[in-house]
């Protein structure tokens, strides 16, 4: 018996003797995958192949939910790159199970690639799977890490907090003048012109009578 | 070991003065360009630090030459300036690379001869030194700072680069082009490399593309196999042009957008 397409495409990663064939490799993985996929897919975030772990992510964020607990059971303490894919994967699937980890690494890992992906998913998680007095709590615990994080030393790790503040105030109104008033802060203040961009930006976006 | 206090300026500075301790003397000078000490007694320091002669490696290189050289960039005053480009004549390749960097930053245009001198023979003259990862000269740095410095003298001569068998050294020639010229053909060239097979060169595209601000290539960079924390530098890179000097085509909300999409 021959083995299951799903295996084919799990052994050709194995086989890749570059760059460039594990990337096709595992986009091909990632275009359809199955949830035997996701050890492999975890796997590829470690190999320091950008181009292959920009495309695990996509097949991890479409699997969605079912990858979750493995992303979260398999978080590398000892590889900052490989935690920053997994981070990003789990932000981009939103699922609130990764609140707790996202809060943590937000606020205290000292990889500034991995503050970055996760205070942006703070501001994405799917909100409406939590019940309504979780909810809240959860709301406000990302709004104060965000609130934090907004003055981290890296201009990018600021970035990603406005982003993810922006998110957030927009799924719930009532942190809204929170979140303007940070915004406010770093237009006026920030050293970096890029910052205060996308402050001016959120601020705008969030005032009330704007879409 | 014995525990050293803390760092403060005063103590770097004496550090750096005296002459008993040379890792001591080291650090010092990556310390003062590190956090950015830009008093008066820092910089006279540092400008005596390139004339060192008891600091010498195993490959006849002066480390706290180079040291100096490299935070004397960082801290501003031009009052560094002659003596920088003195080190473009150094005997140490490493200590040409430093002051080339540093005359960058510094953004005085007085160096320029002295930087075109290290193109001299084009080409032909670009070859690789045996045993060593690197060319005669440091062609990288010298192209950039011809680039920032907007020496348009230099057109002709940095023109030939773009062919040199180095790719980076290609690259900064593209990118000093497309710094003095605008023409969109070497933003073009940058962007192609971004498909270059080696990580290392893809990097190096990034970097250049948001040095220049090269507003075309944002889609491209997005899309490059790179770590999105570089294409975040580059985007960023692209963004601080457009709100400096707005472009008819620019639109400083579509990069923002990209970057959101990297975060």
């Amino acid at each position: 018996m021959g083995a299951s397409p799903v295996q084919e495409r799990i052994q050709a990663i194995e086989r890749a003797d570059s760059h460039q064939s594990l990337t096709q490799a595992v986009w091909a993985l990632a275009a359809d995958p199955e949830e035997a996929a996701i050890p492999t897919l975890i796997e590829v975030l470690g190999y320091n192949n950008p181009g292959a772990a920009v495309a695990a992510v996509e097949g991890l964020v479409r699997l969605g939910e079912a990858a979750v607990p493995s992303l979260l059971a398999q978080l590398d303490g000892y590889d900052y790159g490989a935690r920053a894919w997994a981070i990003r994967a789990l932000a981009r699937i939103g699922d609130p199970r990764a609140l707790a980890v996202l809060l943590e690494a937000a606020g205290s890992d000292f990889a500034l690639s991995v503050r970055r992906a996760a205070a942006t998913g703070l501001g994405h998680l799917h909100w409406s799977q939590l019940a309504e007095r979780e909810r809240e709590r959860a709301q406000l615990r990302a709004l104060g890490v965000l609130l934090g994080v907004a003055q981290d030393p890296e201009w990018v790790v600021r970035y990603a907090a406005i982003a993810g503040l922006q998110a957030l105030a927009t799924a719930q109104p009532q942190l809204r003048r929170q979140a303007i008033a940070q915004c406010a802060r770093l237009e006026a203040s920030d050293s970096d012109a890029a910052v205060r961009a996308r402050a001016a930006l959120a601020r705008e976006q969030l005032q009330p009578g704007s879409k | 070991m014995v525990e050293q206090a803390p760092l403060t300026a005063e103590r770097a500075i004496a550090n750096l003065q005296q002459q008993d301790d040379l890792g001591l003397r080291y650090y010092a000078a990556w310390w003062l360009g590190r956090c950015q000490i830009a008093r008066p007694a820092a910089v006279k320091a540092l400008i005596a630090a390139l004339d060192d002669e008891l600091d010498r490696s195993p490959d006849g290189g002066y480390p706290l030459r180079r040291n100096a050289a490299r935070a004397l960039g960082k801290l501003g005053d031009r009052q560094a300036v002659p003596a920088l480009i003195a080190c473009l004549d150094a005997s140490d390749y490493y200590v040409r690379e430093a002051a080339a960097q540093s005359l960058e930053a510094l953004g005085d245009a007085r160096c320029v001869p002295a930087l075109l001198q290290l193109l001299e023979g084009g080409l032909e003259a670009a070859q690789p030194v045996p045993g060593k990862p690197h060319l005669v000269q440091p062609y990288e740095a010298v192209l950039e700072a011809l680039g920032t410095l907007q020496a348009d003298e230099a057109i002709p001569y940095i023109r030939p680069f773009l062919d040199c068998s180095v790719a980076k050294v290609q690259y900064a020639a593209a990118r000093a082009l497309y710094q003095l010229t605008g023409e969109a053909d070497y933003g073009e060239r940058l962007v192609s490399a971004l498909q270059a097979d080696a990580l290392p060169l893809r990097r190096a595209a990034l970097m250049d593309l948001g040095a220049i601000g090269y507003r075309p290539a944002a889609e491209a960079i997005a899309q490059a196999p790179a770590e999105n924390s570089l294409k975040l530098v580059a985007l960023k890179g692209l963004l601080e042009h457009q709100l400096a000097a707005p472009a008819p085509e620019g639109d400083s909300q579509q990069l923002m957008a990209l970057m959101d999409s990297l975060l």
